[in-house]
């Protein structure tokens, strides 16, 4: 590649810092205990428990899957810990009693914990290594009967509804990861939303993980009930370290009779270095169902980080005439290696589902796309339409598409369209030639690629996307 | 024209290679203010190859020769340096950019030269008045701006579409290389006119065809025949006609003979 091209895409990780905090954690390693401990450690109910054990219990006699398009050193599960906490962890009634170490770290990222200087409009919920230490906007959301809360405190505050839904979208036999994530889940974010009620603000969740050899096993859980509406943003990075850390959520949305939720993430976990070193393996499972008639799930994601991808936020269409979206934009650069796309099951009659995939592979990445469109026999008049673009910066990254269908209803009407183009020499030469610098040219393609995904980001979140983009192909081009 | 010209271009002993090979072989030519010449010569004689030398296209490796601008060394200068200081090459197979429409790259290529020359830069709706009065030289339909950057284009729209970079950026020195091939009779006379319409007193123009058609509209002071890298005839517009009617090869055995 050009040094133009190349000094476009290599920008360093501005999120790389550690912050020194000292943390509780449990001795690496899993095994009964371990899960029994975590669970004393957040001092759960039997239920609860019950669940972490039945889930341990299954994951044990799973295999990892095999099936992505990706390499990476065997998982020692063994070698991970499993929980860690920042000291002091006594729960804080305000904000003012945040550590001023934590709040300094996400002042650093761009993510205020004080109310007053918070991102207008939005709630956060923060989650550290394995713990929430703080949600905020928590007590105005109450007031229309919202709840947003962490994980923790919903299952003391409000555990009919975690019973109710926990594992009914993702049950801890689905994967191996959804397994693993089941017994040893230390925190995340509840959301519910109730009948008829418009979320007045943008919720969102933002994940660190800071701890070395620690693991991010997040659970989140979205209700929205009969006519509500809720948009949810989630952003994650962590710091860099020489090692892998493995990240596996797992993420339920559940949408009653015309229910409607949007899921945002931009993520942006540590990638690891040029040569491949560090990074985090991020193995997710998100399932939004679509329980009720007329209900929407819309998933919009930004992928740019992690050193190996694998999900596919999924939509499973339940409802009569329920509408399922995956947007999503995947950048892989350096040995960056990405396996996502989406599953569309079609179950309810008239339901319809839309699929738009735009990966960029730059670097020596790797970027697939794999993408299943199910359509059960009573599914009336299922619509899906998919399109899977591919875009290439250089010479020596790759991009695949793997799209499976399964049809089982002749009225069913599924359309696919791929593309793939590049940004090479000539095309960088092309804009060259009438005065456009590379580094303009390639954010000025890079945008237009992405356009069609970026449109469905909140306002704000779209123009952090977008910076990020920037960022993260800096010094690709040459 | 006269030779007190000003010197807008000049090659001599230009040799080129790209991975290794060398295509140009010693060109020499020399471009004054207010001239138009044609570059005419076999296929693979290098005459693409020329144009993008010029423009500074990365994988072309200049090793000898000379070759200035307005009496600068072009060697050390990025393509987009070039473009900014006034070369501007009509592509003889533009680039598809998806995704990019047509209206936002052809401002930012504009803002971008006019940001070099201290001028004005336009912002949306100010770029489209002025646009809108280029694409009637044209006679291209506005539909053209919201559309992807030459996706799509049919072979003579994408040609037409060049020529309205040429008329927007107001190069001083146009190389367009086969801007002809591909255009009806019509649009022919259209894109002539435009560039006709566009070129002055001082800037040039090097047109690089293999149709005499295009000479009757835009008449060249100059013209070239190029073989094996180099320029090995140079005459006025009656030598397009003599090509025409006997080919090249006379040419060639002309120059061998001289050569021997
Ligand atoms: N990458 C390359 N490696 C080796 N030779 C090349 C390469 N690119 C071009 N050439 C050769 O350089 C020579 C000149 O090509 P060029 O495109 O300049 O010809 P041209 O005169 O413009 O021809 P045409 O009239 O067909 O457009 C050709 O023989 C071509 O095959
Ligand atoms: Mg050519």
């Amino acid at each position: 590649m050009s040094t133009a091209l190349d000094s476009i895409v290599n920008q360093p990780y501005r999120a790389g810092f550690k912050t020194d905090i000292e943390s509780d954690t449990v001795d690496k390693g899993l095994s009964e205990d371990v899960v029994r401990i975590i669970s004393k450690k957040k001092n759960e109910p039997e239920w609860m428990l019950d669940f972490r054990l039945k889930a341990y219990r299954h994951w044990l006699t799973m295999k990892e899957p095999e099936w992505p398009n990706v390499k990476y050193p065997k998982i020692d599960y063994q070698d991970i810990i499993y929980y860690a906490a920042p000291k002091p962890k006594a729960t804080k009634k305000s904000m003012d009693e945040v550590d001023p170490e934590l709040l300094k770290t996400f002042d650093k990222l761009g993510v205020p914990l004080h109310e007053r200087a918070a991102l207008a409009g939005v709630a956060v919920d923060v989650v550290f290594d394995s713990v929430s230490v703080t949600t905020t906007y928590k007590e105005k959301l109450a007031e229309q009967g919202i709840i947003f809360c962490s994980f923790s405190e919903a299952v003391k505050d409000h555990p009919d509804l975690v019973k109710k839904y926990l594992g009914s979208v993702v049950p801890h036999t689905d994967n191996f990861y959804a397994a693993l994530n089941s017994a040893v889940f230390t925190d995340g974010s509840f959301c519910f939303i109730p009948k008829g009620v418009k979320c007045p603000m943008d919720l969102s969740t933002y994940f660190r993980i800071n701890t070395q050899d620690s693991g991010q096993f997040e659970r989140t859980l979205i209700v929205a009930e009969e006519d509500s509406q809720v948009s949810y943003l989630e952003g994650c990075t962590a710091p860099q370290f020489d090692t892998n850390q493995l990240h596996a959520a797992v993420v339920e949305l559940v949408a009653l009779d015309r229910a409607d939720i949007k899921y945002s993430t931009v993520q942006n976990w540590y990638a690891g270095d040029e040569n491949g070193v560090g990074g985090i393996f991020n193995f997710v499972t998100k399932r939004g169902l679509c329980k009720g008639e007329k209900s929407k799930i819309s998933w919009t994601q930004v992928e740019t980080g992690s050193a190996v991808t694998w999900k596919y936020p999924s939509c499973i269409l339940l409802g009569d005439n329920s509408i399922g979206e995956f947007y999503s934009v995947a950048l892989t650069n350096h040995l960056q290696q990405a396996d996502t796309g989406t599953k569309m099951v079609h179950i309810g009659k008239n339901t319809r589902s839309r699929i738009i995939s735009k990966g960029i592979s730059a670097g020596r990445s790797n970027n697939s796309y794999r993408g299943l469109v199910k359509v059960s026999p009573k599914a009336e008049n299922a619509r899906n339409y998919s399109q899977c673009d591919s875009m290439l910066i250089g010479q020596v990254c790759g991009a695949h598409t793997f799209p499976y269908l399964e049809v089982d209803n002749k009225s069913a009407i599924v359309e696919h369209e791929a593309s793939t183009s590049k940004i090479g020499e000539e095309q960088l030469f092309y804009f060259a030639s009438r005065g456009i610098d590379p580094e303009e040219a390639v954010s000025m393609i890079i945008n237009g690629f992405v356009r069609d995904v970026f449109m469905h980001l909140p306002m704000e979140f779209a123009v952090e996307a977008t910076k990020l983009l920037g960022l993260k192909l800096e010094g690709s081009v040459g | 024209m006269s030779s007190e010209n000003k010197i807008i271009l000049e090659a001599s002993g230009l040799k080129a290679e790209i991975n290794g090979a060398p295509i140009l072989k010693g060109l020499d030519l020399c471009v004054r203010a207010g001239e138009i010449h044609a570059i005419m010569g076999k296929n693979g004689s290098g005459k693409s190859t020329f144009s993008k030398v010029v423009a500074g296209h990365p994988s072309y490796a200049v090793t000898g020769g000379k070759l200035e601008f307005f009496g600068e060394d072009l060697n050390e200068l990025a393509p987009e340096e070039r473009s900014k200081k006034g070369i501007f090459l009509g592509f003889q197979y533009p680039i598809e950019i998806p995704g990019v429409t047509n209206g936002a790259f052809l401002r930012l290529a504009f803002n971008s030269i006019q940001a070099a020359r201290g001028g004005d830069e336009l912002d949306p709706l100010e770029f489209d008045d002025f646009i809108r009065e280029k694409l009637k030289l044209l006679k291209m339909d506005a539909g053209f701006l919201d559309r992807s950057l030459n996706e799509g284009f049919s072979g003579g729209e994408k040609k037409r579409n060049e020529i309205l970079q040429m008329a927007i950026l107001e190069p001083k020195l146009s190389i367009l290389d086969e801007t002809d091939s591909g255009l009806d009779i019509d649009a022919l006379r259209i894109v002539a006119n435009g560039v006709n319409s566009i070129h002055g007193d001082d800037d040039a123009i090097v047109l690089v065809t293999h149709y005499q058609r295009l000479l009757n509209y835009i008449e060249p002071d100059f013209i070239h025949v190029m073989e094996g890298g180099k320029i090995i005839k140079t005459g006025t517009k009656e030598l397009a006609l003599e090509l025409e009617s006997k080919g090249y090869d006379w040419v060639v055995d002309e120059y061998k003979a001289k050569a021997a």
